[in-house]
């Protein structure tokens, strides 16, 4: 039996705003393991920015257990917290968040920069590395205003593999791009989860969910579905079902 | 992180926008390079004031006759009418005061010098050999009259540049030569050094030496001298000194407890503290001007590390997500502030060095560049960062990721 990555126990989070209490969360439970391609799914105030909040280490449960890599995260303090995410998770956000005027490569380096383990001749290293690994090792040297939405994507994905998290956490990965880079960018996302990458993916379209091997639906703070999807959808044939348009120039890189 | 990450990462940020950087930076060049332009102004007019002060030999004491009670009728005398020093008392300072190298007493007056078809208005000092010495001059050509001369009465002079030039025609040599002043026909056995012109803008080569005696007794008639000059061992025993004199003189002159000096000591370090402190008052006043230029600039360096922070919020949002604690962000952005300000503080003292060097040779002011208003300036700056740079990368370090990152 693989090992847990994520193990969520009755999780709660309530916010007080003012005179009312707002319960974000309602005792939310599930687990995920090594391996595993996770979306979270559900509608805008069903508690899954919250929830997603929480899996990245970025706040705390009012009450519930939470382990991430066996690690129980209540108990850490803040700068605890910072070096759980710079070691165990690699985030991918909705808006890239690259630095601007700052090339690929640095982008990428960032997370060891925060790690005094990697001393920088590896740090450059393994930063190539990981632009080769999304298949933007011809893009080292552009700055984030040079390359496409896709492939300020990718970048950012490769700053989440940097670090080798234990999981990468993707938050509307997807948003701001269209069809066809989508699902380029999950074409990427299948073939790391195939390489043995834990990916646990935030959105609320379910044309992405059939891409994942389980998917967690959320309403109003409590999970009413959590699925195994035993028929993964290749994204690359999907994108290859598109039909192409004439004034696409987009290269397919992955 | 280490500090050649940090440095290097807030390099990085700084390049980033470099025309806001160098706006914030050129508020510390200009409070730096004032600061070193001012301070070296002062310091270099408080420098000449103590060159030109010790050519007149720093460590000289001048003894005049004094008298503050007004003399039967009301009347007062000069000094160089009063009768009260003698020649014993330049005698019983040499002898009995301990930090005294040198004692010259000294009489003078003016005439008109004659030689042949050229004559010049000018004054007369009558002195012993050791005046030279006191006031560290030298000859340019000829030998000085000895103590023998003096005693003997003898009718020899020295002519100060000016005076040489004026009564000698180009390229005629005095030494040997036999003026007149006053009348006296009297014998020329050496040429000054030219001294220049003192603080004052008085012409210190407009002058004849000659024994003392020779002009108490052939020139002038008196048998009282004016002036006794002494040298202390240096410039710091000359207080001492002074004070040694004061009982000297007291004693001989039998003057009773409670009487007042017939005579007044004075020395050149009184003068040179007068001079200086009034630079120094000089060098304070730039000094806080060019301070409060650099708290300005300061201050600049605050509004742009605030502005800075929160238009980077999104960026600190990440940098925190992908694992930096607050304290590395506080950190980034003490650098950057450091990293500004200190750099600032290099190109300000470059350009206050150069504008020293420029007042200089256009203006012709002295001016003086010490090592310890770089060395303060630096320390300033470094401070300056710290201390500007502090409060907004505090508010930098407590942002919470998850607004930040949700930051537009």
């Amino acid at each position: 039996m693989a090992s847990k990555i994520l193990e969520i126990d009755d999780l709660k989070r309530e916010f007080v705003m003012g005179s009312e209490t707002v319960r974000a969360l309602k005792g939310v439970s599930f687990t995920v393991e090594a391996g595993e391609f996770v979306t979270i799914m559900g509608s805008s105030g069903s508690g899954k920015t919250t929830l997603l909040n929480i899996l990245g280490c970025l706040d705390k449960p009012t009450d519930g257990k939470y382990l991430l890599d066996a690690v129980d995260v209540k108990s850490l303090s803040r700068n605890e917290l910072a070096k759980l995410r710079n070691r165990k998770i690699g985030f991918v956000f909705q808006s890239y968040n690259l630095l601007a005027r700052t090339s690929a490569l640095e982008n990428v380096e960032l997370p060891l920069l925060y790690n005094n383990d990697v001393p920088a001749k590896e740090r450059r290293e393994k930063a190539v590395h990981s632009l080769q690994e999304v298949g933007l090792a011809d893009r080292i040297d552009y700055m984030p205003n040079q390359l496409s939405g896709g492939q300020q994507q990718r970048v950012a994905i490769a700053r989440a593999l940097i670090s080798e998290p234990v999981m990468i956490l993707a938050d509307e990965a997807t948003g701001n791009l269209d069809t066809r880079t989508s699902y380029e960018i999950m074409v990427l996302l299948q073939k790391l989860n195939k390489e043995g990458k834990t990916i646990v993916f935030v959105t609320h379209e379910p044309d992405i969910a059939t891409f994942s091997s389980r998917t967690v639906t959320l309403k109003d703070g409590r999970v009413i579905k959590d699925v195994k999807n035993d028929n993964i959808r290749s994204a690359k044939e999907a994108l290859d079902a598109l039909p192409v348009e004439k004034d696409d120039t987009q290269k397919t890189a992955a | 992180m280490n500090v050649f990450k940090l440095l290097s990462l807030a390099w990085r940020a700084l390049l980033r926008n470099k025309i806001r950087t160098s706006l914030t930076m050129l508020g510390i060049i200009i409070g730096v390079g004032a600061v070193i332009t001012m301070v070296s102004i002062g310091e270099g007019s408080k420098q000449s004031i103590r060159s030109q002060l010790s050519t007149m030999g720093s460590n000289m004491i001048t003894i005049q006759p004094f008298n503050n009670t007004p003399q039967g009728g009301g009347a007062r005398l000069g000094p160089g009418d009063l009768q009260t020093l003698k020649e014993k008392d330049a005698v019983a300072i040499l002898n009995q005061c301990s930090f005294i190298t040198n004692v010259s007493p000294a009489v003078s007056t003016r005439g008109q010098a004659i030689n042949a078809s050229l004559n010049w208005p000018t004054s007369m000092q009558g002195v012993t050999p050791a005046y030279l010495e006191i006031r560290v001059w030298k000859l340019q050509s000829g030998i000085v009259f000895t103590d023998e001369d003096v005693s003997s009465v003898a009718k020899v002079c020295l002519l100060g540049q000016t005076v040489a030039d004026n009564i000698f025609s180009n390229g005629e040599n005095p030494v040997g030569k036999v003026i007149r002043f006053n009348k006296i026909p009297i014998k020329v056995i050496g040429v000054l050094e030219k001294k220049g012109v003192n603080t004052f803008g008085q012409d210190q080569d407009d002058i004849i030496l000659a024994p003392y005696t020779t002009v108490q007794k052939r020139i002038m008639a008196i048998t009282y001298i004016q002036t006794i000059y002494a040298a202390a061992t240096d410039e710091n025993t000359s207080d001492t000194a002074s004070k040694e004199i004061i009982a000297i003189l007291r004693a001989n002159h039998q003057l009773k407890l409670g009487e007042e000096n017939d005579f007044r000591v004075r020395t050149q370090a009184e003068l040179i503290s007068t001079m200086s402190s009034t630079s120094q008052l000089l060098t304070v006043l730039l000094t806080a001007i060019a301070a409060i230029s650099l708290l300005v600039g300061g201050i600049g360096i605050m509004n742009i590390m605030y502005v800075s922070v929160t238009e980077r919020t999104k960026e600190i949002g990440l940098r925190m997500a992908i694992g930096a604690r607050g304290v590395d962000i506080l950190l980034q952005f003490l650098t950057e502030a450091i990293l500004i300000s200190i750099t600032g503080a290099v190109i300000g003292v470059i350009l206050g060095v150069s504008a020293a060097q420029l007042v200089t040779v256009f203006l012709s002011w002295p001016t003086l560049v010490t090592q310890s208003s770089i060395i303060l300036s630096f320390l300033v700056c470094s401070v300056t960062g710290v201390f500007f740079g502090y409060y907004p990368a505090l508010k930098a370090s407590k942002l919470d990721p998850i607004e930040a990152l949700r930051y537009e």
